[in-house]
Formats: structure tokens, C-alpha cells, sequence
């Protein structure tokens, strides 16, 4: 063999060798970041599957009052409007996630983190947020309010 | 000295002590910013060291962290003086460090060779502020637990990793417990850890590079330009200026207290004059003001836009202000640095008078 072809040969088995070890270091570096990114994720909890709730009496809600509760895992706010009639809307406003407020005196949603308004039906209708308010269903058996999801059909 | 003979006997440390002999510092009119710095090397260490004494009696999770702070600050014996201080420093630390970052921006310190010491830098100021964001929620309060809420939300809105990130954050779907373990975690544990090895690269590129002067200074033949030497003249000078640093946090300690406010609540609204710390106020006041929709983009998503932008140009100054390095100053960066200076101000204040 000349001496220029042994040389040749070396050099791709270098090559190859390199090749070989940069795949095995990807693979090493993968092999201990998969089970780390996964690990701080927390376990999905079981989902709280509420479909309704009870919220109290009418007479616990004064004409113009609200009160935030908790349906399954997030907060609704449910709402005694000057006319009697209720309304439960999701509490979370929908741009930044602040807890919104019954404001009484105009009968409107405020989110006092940035200035955000919605209409009593959950609209918004001035500030940032981007989208209205997820609705809930009340009804009304034996004096007690109940609170339950949409029914999505 | 016999201790110095010992180990330089058997390490040669001569070398590091020849580094540090030779380094002197420049005397003209900006020799005040070089204060800066070192000033806010000390609040760092006021934080570690306060901060670990804290732990001491810090109990996080939702039904112990506020109790604790409030253990903390009535029954511990000058448990009160120690958290103050904390709270203090920590908010005179991102001062100086702002201070301190604007002052090199405008002598130019960034030009070569000094582009790694700008980017170590900013890497030191991003880690501040995570120091601060995380320390915020442990007290477990109502302004904090809203502000927390929201800082976290924004990082729900990141295209594609965006889901990702809020559940890394808020170890779940939801500002809970377990987001404050995770912040205690973060905060106690990742942070200083991060910080340390990155405060020392800064440091050891300060030392090894020497002090940098403005281009103007730089000018002047080397003989003609005065200087002191940095051990002991300066260091000395150094020392001084950390006394009274002590000194004002101590009165500001004992006569303007921080507030613990009511206890965080997660079912009840979030009360008007939520605010983050004052650092990201003009940060928070811009998102305040930027409409549901711009173009066909949400809101939200714009203001990542636009500071993600921001924040890279002034990551990358050094790369971008190519006539720095010949010593030139171009009006541009200047007023990019001064309208920037402006903006926060601006934004600041409003965010705090409306
Ligand atoms: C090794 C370093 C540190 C440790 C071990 C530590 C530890 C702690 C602990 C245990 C608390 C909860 C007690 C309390 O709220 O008073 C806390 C709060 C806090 N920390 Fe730190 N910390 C460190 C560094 C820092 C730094 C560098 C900053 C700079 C911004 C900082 C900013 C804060 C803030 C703003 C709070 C909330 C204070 C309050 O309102 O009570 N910490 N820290
Ligand atoms: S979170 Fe409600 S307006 Fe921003």
C-alpha cells in the first residue's frame, strides 16, 4: 500500500470514529435531558370531573352581590343582579388570569389588574382582555342555587 | 504571611497575587461608576447572607409560608430586622445593578475586548430579576399571589413552548403550593447556584481585563492619564462606599418597613393597585396599555414580541455597535440608550400615579 492511500484510509476511519462518538455524546446528552424535562413537569392531577355544584341559598345573595367559588379546580364568580337573577361566569379573567369583580354600581365585570371590562353576560367590552368569559348554568330548585356546566349540545 | 509561604510552596498562587498587584484604576470624572459594580457585589452578599438565615425558619407551601414570615417577623428575636433586609437590599441590588449596567453601556465598556464581561453581565441582570420574581410569591400574600399569576400567564403566551413553560412555572395548571415550593426551590437553590458560577467568570474577566475607560479618556496618552492602584488604594475606597450602603439599608430597614399585607387567597378578586415589584413596572404598564389586538396578533403575544426583541438588541450591543471598537461613539446607540432610560422611567411613574 502507498503511503498516501494508508494515510487516506486512517483519515476515514478517524472521521468515522468521530462520527461515531459525536452520535454516542448526542445521544448520552438526550438520554439525561428527556427524563429531567419530564420530571419537572408535575403528574397530570386526576381530573376534578364536577359537572354541578351547590352555591347556597337565595337569601345568602343580596340583590347586587356576587361571590367567588370554586367549581372543581377553578374559580367562577356567581353573580345576584339588581333584578333578582343570577348569572356564574368563569372568575379568571380571560387575558392575564386575575380574579375578576362584581362591580354593583354599573352592573358590569371589572378585572382590576388591568383595567379589563365585561358586560354582566361576560362580554368584554373595553381593557385587554381578548376573549368574553366562559359561561355557567344556574338553576334554581328549593330556594338553592346550583351551578353546573354548559351543556355542550 | 507564613500561611501565604505555605501554600505558595506548594501551589504556585504568586501569579493570581501579580494579577490582582497590577491593576489600577483610573482616575477622571467617571471614576464614581466604578463603585457601582462592587457595590452591587456587596448587596449580593448581604442577600446570601440573609437569605440563608431566612431559611432557617421559612416554611413554604400554602399553609405554612405566610405563617412563617409572620413567625419570622414578630416571635424570631430581630427575625423582623433580618427579613427587612433582606427585602431591601434586594431591591437596592437591581437598583445598582441597573445603574451599573447603564453607566458601562454609556462609557462604552462593552467595545472590545470587554464583550464577554457586557453578555456575563446581562446573564447576572436576567438571574436578578429571576431572584426577584421568585423571592416575591415566597411570603405568599395577595399582591404577590396576583402578580405571580399574571407574570406567569405571560409566559403561557410564548408561541409553541409557551404551554410548556406555564406548567414548568406554576408546577401545574394553576398558581398553587406547589408553584411555591417550586419558587422556594428556584430561588434558594437555583439561582445562587447559577449566579455564583457566573458572578465569578464576571469577576475574573474584570480582574484579568483591568478597569476600561471611555473612548475620550483612552485618547489621552497613556503618561498623561492618572490612575491609583486597585489593592489597597481603591479597595479601601471600595469598603467605605459599602459602609454607607449598610448604613442606609439599616435606616431604611428600621423606618420603612415592608408591608406582608393579607394572606393570599385564591377565591378572592384581585384587589385594584395589583403590581409587580417597581422593576417590571414599566414592563407590566406597557401590557396595560397594549390593545386586545394588534394587526392580527394577540396582545400579549406582541408584548413577548416586543420585549424579546428589545432585550436581544440590548443583549447584543456589543455585536451591533461595530463603531464602539474604533473608539467612535455614534449618536445612535447614545439616544437608543437615553430614549430607553426615558421609556422606563416614564412608564414607571405612570404605572405607579395611575
Ligand atoms: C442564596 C441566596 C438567597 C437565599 C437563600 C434567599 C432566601 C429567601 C427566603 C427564605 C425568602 C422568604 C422569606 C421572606 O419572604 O422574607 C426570601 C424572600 C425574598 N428574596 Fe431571597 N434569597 C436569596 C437571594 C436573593 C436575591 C439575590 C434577591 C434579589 C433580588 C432576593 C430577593 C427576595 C425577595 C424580593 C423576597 C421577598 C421578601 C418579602 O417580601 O418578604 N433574594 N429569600
Ligand atoms: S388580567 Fe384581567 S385585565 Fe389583565
Amino acid at each position: 500500500m502507498s503511503q498516501t492511500k494508508r494515510s487516506e484510509v486512517k483519515k476515514e476511519r478517524r472521521s468515522f470514529l468521530n462520527t461515531l462518538l459525536k452520535t454516542g455524546l448526542v445521544a448520552w446528552v438526550a438520554s439525561v435531558i428527556y427524563p429531567v424535562a419530564r420530571f419537572l413537569i408535575p403528574p397530570k392531577m386526576a381530573k376534578l370531573n364536577v359537572s354541578s355544584i351547590e352555591v347556597g341559598l337565595i337569601s345568602d345573595f343580596p340583590k347586587s352581590s356576587s361571590k367567588i367559588v370554586r367549581f372543581g379546580r377553578k374559580p367562577i364568580i356567581v353573580i345576584r343582579k339588581e333584578s333578582g337573577d343570577f348569572k356564574a361566569l368563569e372568575a379568571t379573567c380571560t387575558h392575564l388570569d386575575c380574579n375578576v369583580q362584581f362591580k354593583s354600581e354599573t352592573e358590569q365585570i371589572w378585572c382590576a389588574c388591568h383595567n379589563g371590562l365585561y358586560d354582566i353576560e361576560g362580554k368584554n367590552i373595553s381593557g385587554p382582555p381578548p376573549k368574553p368569559l366562559a359561561q355557567f348554568k344556574v338553576d334554581i330548585a328549593r330556594e338553592k342555587i346550583i351551578v353546573s356546566q354548559m351543556d355542550l349540545s | 504571611m507564613k500561611i501565604y509561604e505555605w501554600i505558595n510552596e506548594r501551589v504556585d498562587i504568586s501569579s493570581i497575587k501579580k494579577i490582582a498587584l497590577k491593576k489600577r484604576v483610573p482616575i477622571f470624572y467617571g471614576t464614581i461608576w466604578y463603585y457601582l459594580g462592587g457595590v452591587s457585589l456587596f448587596l449580593f452578599m448581604i442577600q446570601v447572607f440573609t437569605g440563608i438565615l431566612l431559611v432557617l425558619y421559612y416554611q413554604p407551601g400554602a399553609e405554612t409560608a405566610y405563617e412563617s414570615v409572620k413567625f419570622i417577623i414578630s416571635r424570631v428575636e430581630f427575625g423582623w430586622l433580618i427579613r427587612e433586609v433582606h427585602s431591601w437590599s434586594a431591591n437596592l441590588f437591581i437598583l445598582f445593578v441597573f445603574f451599573h449596567m447603564f453607566t458601562v453601556f454609556f462609557a462604552k465598556a462593552y467595545r472590545k475586548p470587554r464583550e464577554m464581561t457586557w453578555i456575563s453581565g446581562m446573564i447576572l441582570l436576567l438571574l436578578s430579576l429571576g431572584f426577584g420574581f421568585s423571592g416575591y410569591l415566597l411570603p405568599w400574600n395577595e399582591l404577590a399571589y396576583f402578580a405571580t399569576k399574571v407574570g406567569s400567564d405571560i409566559a403561557g403566551a410564548i408561541p409553541i413552548i409557551g404551554d410548556f413553560a406555564l406548567r414548568l412555572l406554576r408546577s401545574g395548571d394553576e398558581v398553587s403550593g406547589a408553584t411555591l415550593t417550586r419558587f422556594y426551590g428556584i430561588h434558594t437553590a437555583l439561582l445562587p447556584g447559577i449566579f455564583t458560577v457566573m458572578l465569578g467568570l464576571h469577576l475574573i474577566l474584570v480582574q484579568v481585563q483591568g478597569m476600561s475607560v471611555p473612548p475620550e479618556i483612552e485618547k489621552i496618552p497613556e503618561k498623561e492619564r492618572k490612575s491609583i492602584p486597585f489593592f489597597p488604594d481603591f479597595a479601601l475606597q471600595d469598603a467605605m462606599a459599602w459602609l454607607i450602603v449598610l448604613n442606609i439599608i439599616a435606616l431604611l430597614a428600621v423606618f420603612f418597613p415592608w408591608e406582608l399585607g393579607p394572606k393570599a387567597d385564591p377565591l378572592a378578586s384581585a384587589p385594584a393597585g395589583i403590581r409587580p415589584e417597581w422593576y417590571f413596572m414599566f414592563m407590566f404598564q406597557t401590557l396595560k396599555y397594549i390593545p386586545a389586538h394588534v394587526l392580527f396578533i394577540e396582545g400579549e403575544l406582541f408584548g413577548i414580541l416586543l420585549f424579546s426583541i428589545g432585550g436581544f438588541i440590548w443583549f447584543m450591543v456589543p455585536f451591533l455597535d461595530k463603531k464602539a471598537h474604533e473608539g467612535i461613539r455614534t449618536p445612535f446607540w447614545t439616544w437608543f440608550g437615553i430614549l430607553l432610560i426615558i421609556y422606563m422611567i416614564v412608564f414607571t411613574a405612570w404605572g405607579y400615579l395611575t
